[in-house]
């Protein structure tokens, strides 16, 4: 047999082709990308086979970590007339004067961009007057927002900022973001919070899951698709 | 200027005096672009959350201090269906009330799951059950299941997140959460006591 003659190819590969999916899909990414939003605790949300989404503006985040120590936050997305950063400062003035915690416009504004407040009023001022590291390590070590079963208790500081944070902006949608491994009286004592003051109706972050089949629901669901 | 010189022996032209510029390949190599391009991806895919959370939406029974009697709503023994959750992510179950400290709840092997469908099975049994009396005619047609959920101290969020869900999941359109009464826990103990569970 006469042996085939293999014409000797080039190693080197056109990497035109592979540079332009690549940076495609680098495009799709950024553009899809929405930063987290660095919250101070790390918070698993239990799944449910609820669909609504949560909203971007308009909301108000009473975040439960897995110790029971709660965090309060409003949304600072700028859309709209409601919410964003005016809302933030906002908040913060209010709070500053019905408090009296002679804030100054710097701790202010680091109020204004910064995330969850987990710190009781007596150290609201020194915290955001420190800088990112040593707030992150007072988080830590913070006892989280003062609440009680009562609202009316005077020691029960979420509700002071859930009822200033209204009276800025009635339209507030309440979130509340619970940990798997949250104790049931934690929550429980935010349900409390919010049931004295005549809030019965809010929602709970999950995440998305399947609808188990054979249910009421997946019948449904296989009904309306 | 303006061409390009693109024969290989244009260069004689210009005489063996004038330095021959070397000809360079137009091509690159792409490689280190796409690493780079890559890397960048690998960073945008790790940080960014493409779906966003969900959100479940609770209404609580509307509670005030100052209520009456005659101002709370009634739930029918008959109707009515106690979830308990406790420790370690177990749910007892219960059929009624169990306001009556006379008549203690029944012990049921049945009423004792750590997972949401061994409730859901409990909950559909209960369903036909109601349907059955309402041909039977002891109960009127609008009547309903309705749900109480007392969640324990040693229960925890995604407990009750489950249990709600799971109200959802089988279609339980009256449920509440309601605070845990000293009963409902001794029934827990005796039924921990009957199954062997610590």
């Amino acid at each position: 047999m006469p042996k085939v003659k293999m014409a000797r190819k080039s190693t080197n590969i056109d990497m035109t082709a592979m540079c332009d999916v690549a940076f495609l899909l680098l495009t799709f990414f950024m553009l899809a990308t929405k930063f987290k939003k660095n919250d101070p605790v790390m918070v698993v949300t239990p799944s449910s086979i609820s669909q609504i989404t949560v909203p971007d503006t308009s909301i108000m985040m009473i975040t439960i970590d897995n110790k029971g120590r709660v965090f309060f936050s409003i949304d600072r997305k700028n859309v709209g007339e409601r919410g964003g950063a005016e809302a933030r400062l906002g908040l913060i003035n209010d709070m500053d004067e019905y408090k009296h915690l002679n804030l100054t416009p710097e701790e202010k504004y680091q109020f204004q961009k910064g995330a969850a407040i987990g710190v009781p009023f007596s150290q609201l001022k020194q915290y955001l007057a420190a800088d990112p590291r040593l707030q992150k390590q007072m988080d830590e070590q913070s006892p989280g927002i003062p609440v009680d079963t009562s609202a009316d208790a005077p020691d029960n500081e979420l509700a002071t900022w859930i009822r200033v944070a209204r009276n800025n902006n009635p339209f507030l949608r309440i979130l509340i973001k619970g940990d798997v491994g949250t104790k049931y009286p934690a929550v429980d004592k935010v349900i409390n919070t919010l049931g004295g003051m005549k809030i019965f109706r809010f929602n709970l972050i999950t995440n998305l899951e399947a609808i188990p089949p054979g249910t009421a629901a997946y019948e449904d669901a296989q009904k309306q698709s | 200027m303006a061409e390009l010189d693109t024969s290989s022996s244009g260069s004689h032209k210009k005489g063996p005096g004038v330095k021959k510029g070397k000809k360079l390949s137009t091509r690159i190599d792409l490689t280190p672009m796409v690493d780079l391009g890559f890397l960048l991806i690998t960073f945008f895919m790790y940080t960014t959350t493409l779906a966003k959370p969900k959100t479940m939406e609770i209404n609580m029974p509307y509670k005030d201090k100052n209520m009456t009697e005659e101002q709370k709503s009634k739930v029918k023994r008959s109707t009515a269906l106690t979830v308990l959750l406790s420790k370690d992510h177990r749910i007892y179950t219960y059929a009624g009330i169990g306001d009556d400290p006379t008549k203690p709840p029944v012990l049921d092997p049945i009423n004792i799951t750590k997972s949401t469908v061994g409730l859901r099975k409990v909950i559909v049994a209960k369903k036909q059950e109601i349907e059955q009396l309402k041909q039977a005619g002891t109960l009127m047609p609008s009547d309903q299941i309705t749900v109480l959920i007392k969640p324990d101290t040693n229960s925890t969020f995604k407990d009750l997140v489950d249990v709600f869900d799971e109200m959802t999941i089988d279609d339980v359109k009256v449920y509440a959460k309601v605070d845990i009464t000293d009963q409902d826990r001794d029934f827990i103990k005796k039924t921990q006591e009957a199954n062997g569970i610590q």
